[in-house]
């Protein structure tokens, strides 16, 4: 968690005051204007709700230009980025023909396949010819190909669980097999910071301090008849999307074994990206997979794909395939998408024949280290724990949100901010996201740009220590 | 008895009013006459406020000890997180060996494939496959994050473009997955308090965005114009605050669950007058109805700008993935901020959206198409008229051919085991791959269940005759 520092605390504050007093002044004016004009919108509510569109209106549309940027290129360490300009002060932004080639500390693309990949795509492009982009068919109709199953069978054997089931989306993975697992009298125990995606999910089922909570509910059971509860799963993640944290699986499977309480574990970051074989925190933390009921994630991301996973027991996932609506109505993930997870599995597992897999792994395990030892030299606020290829950087003040993210892509360094609806109001923050493809070179200019541009915005809370020269670093590493 | 007790409380009372009065007879105090009555009045009022003020009785409330607690997690057992697996499983589905075309491999055998709605027959088209390979090698497979974070590639934006102008709308937003498209369009514009008026026989995708909304959500009977206009009367007339609140009417243009065309003119007529927005599924109707393939408005000739919010999945007549939304610039960008589909999840992979901007052009460039498939509709539909103990009873317009039980077993379940029977030699024995509206126990539509046929341009004459022929063979042999 982040303790937020009290000076920050109140200039973040008095900063979102300000703009919110400036909005309404404007939105007031905006009114009286609007009243001259006649009501064209005839017994309609509007469309957009209050505070929810003052914040677009007044708040985002001014730093828009940060977010939802073109690239001209695949999501690899360098992108080329398409340049925007606006006439109306951001209102709306259009596209230039002019690129920047940035370096990329945005993507999920944690072992870099999201490239064209020497031994990927060309089997990409095989499956593509053999079976067309679509199937246009559900997986329970028409929808599953050799390749679903192949897939299947692939992610279960990677992860180590008896089966699994892939679906076309890591959000819909979530959203659409949670109410299946739990019904009405089940609770759900989801971690604060849990993804949109499982919040949706838990609510589509209608059902902390993990051990005080458990011990809680099971004494008191259901609210107001106080029946004891069906079930309870807890839900976590493996990496926090926006803490860069690793979950305690250890403790956490212990408490919810001795609770009897189910475990979900949502790999959507972590599969792929750490672990010796890249097998995610399971593997990292040494815990049995055996011990975790549910272990879902996504290809969107290590595996530069689309979709997600479940996998779980035998009988659970037979359950799934009988009931999950996903399965039943949505389009099958795209064939050559499907190709595209076997055979970056295959690369992780080494069984292409060559060891790049392993080399991405160690290669991403070496650049988040050094990227966020040398963060943290410098006197930024880095979130997260060691391996995690997440750091998230805080910022506070929503000033230096679109200050950070603009003097950052001047000097050709894609970064990503995060503010509002992802983050609470108080704790923006960048996101850097390392890649196994980024070069050694490659982190040592964006350090040099981050650390130029964090003296710049004022966001290096933490003290200096003191340390060589960068550059002296590199030459010895050249040589 | 009760009115013994009356008595004497009158007799008490009334001697306590003579012990007062006496002293204190005809006193007058601010101008108010003190006699005995007020002064056993203000008693009872000051026993009534002290009775009042005292807090009512609640049994001492122990927490539970450490050890009662320690007891209770003991004790309790919890369900195991799926039923068992009974033995009434349907039976896996077929595993497909080709491209999903109209014709493909089961088992090693080619099968004329009814099973997938490829309604243009672009699944296999060379340009199609073309212009994913280039995509392929430029941008890679994934778009490895979401679109606010360096997820936005230039083709999604000219997808997007290419669909609006294809459309005639101001704007359109690309989702990553056909199904998620409307779950997650519904609870961006509706929320706790608004009304939402829906067709009872929408897919589970519309239902799930139904409840994800927590709006309130009244139902009118599948594609019943007075239903829903007795509906919408109810609900509003009279109703003031119903003027406060956003009201949507959700339909879809063809019913996946039946086949049935929605009457967009009435709805729009309808729409106006009661002053609802109307949020139209179009996943089976666009690039399928209309003279050019723009869908249900284009059928009936109703302006574009009076559909408020249209989305569709692309998996089926665009033959790639994905879905989009379309409105005005209001309604997209307001969901590229708060739709939680579109936020939080990565974007579509670039090679589809270059599929779909290809399948587009196509379409706008071979109109013609759409007369062989509305062609191959007919015929179909004339070759199932008369299958036994089936009846088709979807719409003339609709890709879906809809084939129902003309007597139902009794159950959805027996219907379905009966015409799952039928599915399975058909294709066994005749390789003609169709399938059946099977649903998740999840899903609350409630309509009748039967065989669906997706009928695609591609299909041949041969093909559609073989499937009728087959049908009717194996239909005499079962149901008779
Ligand atoms: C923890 C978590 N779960 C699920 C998802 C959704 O995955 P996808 O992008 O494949 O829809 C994400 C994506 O950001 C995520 O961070």
């Amino acid at each position: 968690m982040v303790r937020l520092p009290y000076f920050s605390a109140l200039t973040t504050l008095f900063s979102y005051g300000l703009l919110f007093a400036f909005g309404q002044l404007r939105d007031f004016f905006r009114k009286i204007l609007d009243w001259f004009k006649s009501k064209d919108l005839h017994g309609y509510a509007p469309i957009c709700l209050g505070l929810e569109d003052f914040y677009t209106r007044r708040l985002y549309l001014r730093i828009q230009d940060c977010f939802n940027r073109p690239i001209a290129s695949a999501p690899d360490s360098w992108i080329d980025v398409v340049e925007r300009y606006s006439k109306d002060n951001n209102k709306t932004l259009h596209r230039t023909s002019k690129i920047s080639k940035c370096l990329n500390l945005g993507s999920y693309n944690y072992l870099g396949f999201a490239a064209a990949d020497e031994y990927c795509t060309p089997q990409v492009i095989e499956s593509l010819k053999k079976y067309s982009p679509s199937t246009c068919s559900s997986r329970v109709d028409g929808g599953t190909t050799k390749l679903h199953v192949e897939l299947e069978e692939v992610v279960a054997r990677f992860v180590r669980k008896p089966a699994a089931i892939v679906l076309g989306m890591g959000y819909a993975t979530n959203s659409a097999i949670i109410p299946v697992l739990m019904g009405k009298g089940c609770l759900i125990i989801s971690d604060s910071l849990n993804h949109n995606s499982i919040v949706n999910g838990a609510r589509g089922s209608g059902a902390a301090h993990l051990e005080e909570v458990l011990r809680e509910q099971i004494a008191d059971g259901q609210p107001r008849t106080h029946r004891p509860w069906k079930k309870i799963i807890v839900i976590v993640e493996g990496i926090y999307s926006m803490e860069g944290e690793l979950c305690k699986l250890p403790e956490i499977i212990a408490v919810c074994k001795k609770y009897k309480a189910y475990t979900y574990l949502d790999e959507a970051h972590s599969i792929g990206a750490i672990g010796k074989s890249g097998r995610g925190v399971c593997e990292l933390l040494g815990v049995d997979t055996a011990d975790v009921d549910i272990m879902m994630g996504t290809f969107t991301k290590s595996f530069g794909s689309c979709g997600g996973y479940i996998a779980a027991s035998k009988e659970i996932i037979q359950h799934l395939r009988n009931t999950c609506p996903a399965h039943f109505y949505a389009t099958s993930m795209s064939p050559p998408a499907v190709q595209q997870v076997i055979s970056a599995i295959k690369v992780v597992l080494g069984e292409d024949g060559s060891n790049r897999g392993a080399q991405k792994l160690s290669q991403i395990r070496e650049n988040s280290n050094f990227f966020r030892s040398e963060l943290s030299k410098m006197g930024f606020e880095v979130l997260g724990d060691n391996d995690s290829p997440v750091m998230p950087i805080m910022l506070y003040n929503p000033a230096k949100i679109p200050a950070f993210s603009r003097e950052c892509l001047r000097c050709n360094v894609a970064v990503v901010t995060v503010a509002f609806p992802a983050t609470p109001l108080l704790l923006a923050r960048a996101r850097i996201c390392i890649s196994a493809s980024h070069t050694r070179e490659d982190l040592i200019k964006a350090l040099e740009v981050l650390s130029k541009v964090g003296d710049l915005v004022g966001i290096k809370y933490f003290p200096v220590e003191p340390q060589k020269d960068l550059a002296d670093e590199t030459q010895k590493k050249v040589e | 008895m009760a009115s013994g007790v009356m008595n004497v409380t009158t007799a008490a009372l009334d001697w306590l009013s003579a012990a007062f009065d006496a002293p204190l007879a005809r006193a007058v105090v601010f101008g108010v006459h003190i006699d005995g009555h007020l002064v056993v009045e203000v008693l009872l009022i000051a026993v009534i406020l002290f009775q009042l003020s005292r807090k009512s009785y609640k049994p001492p409330k122990k927490p539970l000890t450490e050890k009662e607690i320690d007891n209770l997690c003991e004790e309790w057992v919890p369900e195991p997180l799926c039923p068992p697996i009974t033995k009434q499983i349907e039976a896996e589905a077929p595993i497909l060996e080709s491209a999903a075309g109209p014709h493909t491999v089961v088992d090693g055998k080619e099968v004329v494939n009814f099973a997938s709605a490829n309604y243009l027959g672009l699944v296999g088209h060379e340009k199609i496959v073309d212009s994913c390979i280039g995509s392929l090698e430029k941008y890679g497979v994934g778009a490895c994050g979401p679109r606010g974070f360096y997820g936005t590639i230039d083709v999604h934006l000219d997808c997007e473009k290419k669909i609006s102008n294809f459309l005639g709308t101001p704007d359109s937003v690309l989702y990553s997955y056909g199904m998620s498209t409307i779950f997650s369009v519904i609870p961006a514009f509706c929320k706790k308090g608004d009304i939402i008026v829906a067709d009872e026989g929408v897919h589970w995708g519309v239902q799930n965005g139904l409840y994800l909304s927590r709006s309130t959500v009244v139902y009118f009977k599948h594609n019943d114009m007075a239903s829903l206009e007795s509906t919408l009367e109810k609900l509003t007339r009279g109703n003031k605050r119903a003027e406060k609140l956003r009201r949507y009417i959700v339909v879809e243009s063809v019913y996946q669950n039946s086949g049935q065309v929605a009457p967009l003119d009435q709805i729009v007529r309808l729409k106006e007058k009661y002053h609802f927005r109307v949020i139209l599924d179009e996943s089976h109707s666009f690039g399928v109805l209309g003279k050019s393939g723009r869908g249900l408005a284009e059928h009936y000739g109703v302006p574009i700008e009076k559909i408020d919010i249209i989305t569709a999945g692309m998996g089926n007549a665009l033959a790639t993935d994905g879905g989009f939304c379309t409105g005005s610039v209001r309604v997209v960008d307001h969901q590229r901020l708060s739709s939680s589909g579109y936020v939080f999840s990565a974007s579509l992979p670039p090679f589809l959206a270059s599929a779909a901007i290809t399948a587009v052009d196509y379409l706008h460039e071979n109109p013609s198409i759409l007369e062989t498939l509305k062609n191959n509709i007919n015929i179909l539909r004339k070759g199932l008229a008369d299958v036994p103990g089936l009846e088709v009873t979807s719409s003339s317009l609709s890709p879906i051919v809809f084939l129902k039980l003309k007597k139902s077993k009794g159950s959805q379940n027996s219907d379905l085991q009966l015409l799952e029977k039928i599915v399975n030699r058909v294709l066994h024995e005749d390789s003609v791959f169709l399938v059946l509206s099977k649903r998740s126990a999840l899903d609350k539509c409630r309509l009748p269940v039967g065989i669906r046929l997706f009928v695609s341009a591609g299909h041949s004459e041969s093909d559609i005759l073989k499937a009728c022929e087959s049908l009717k063979r194996v239909a005499a042999l079962e149901i008779a």
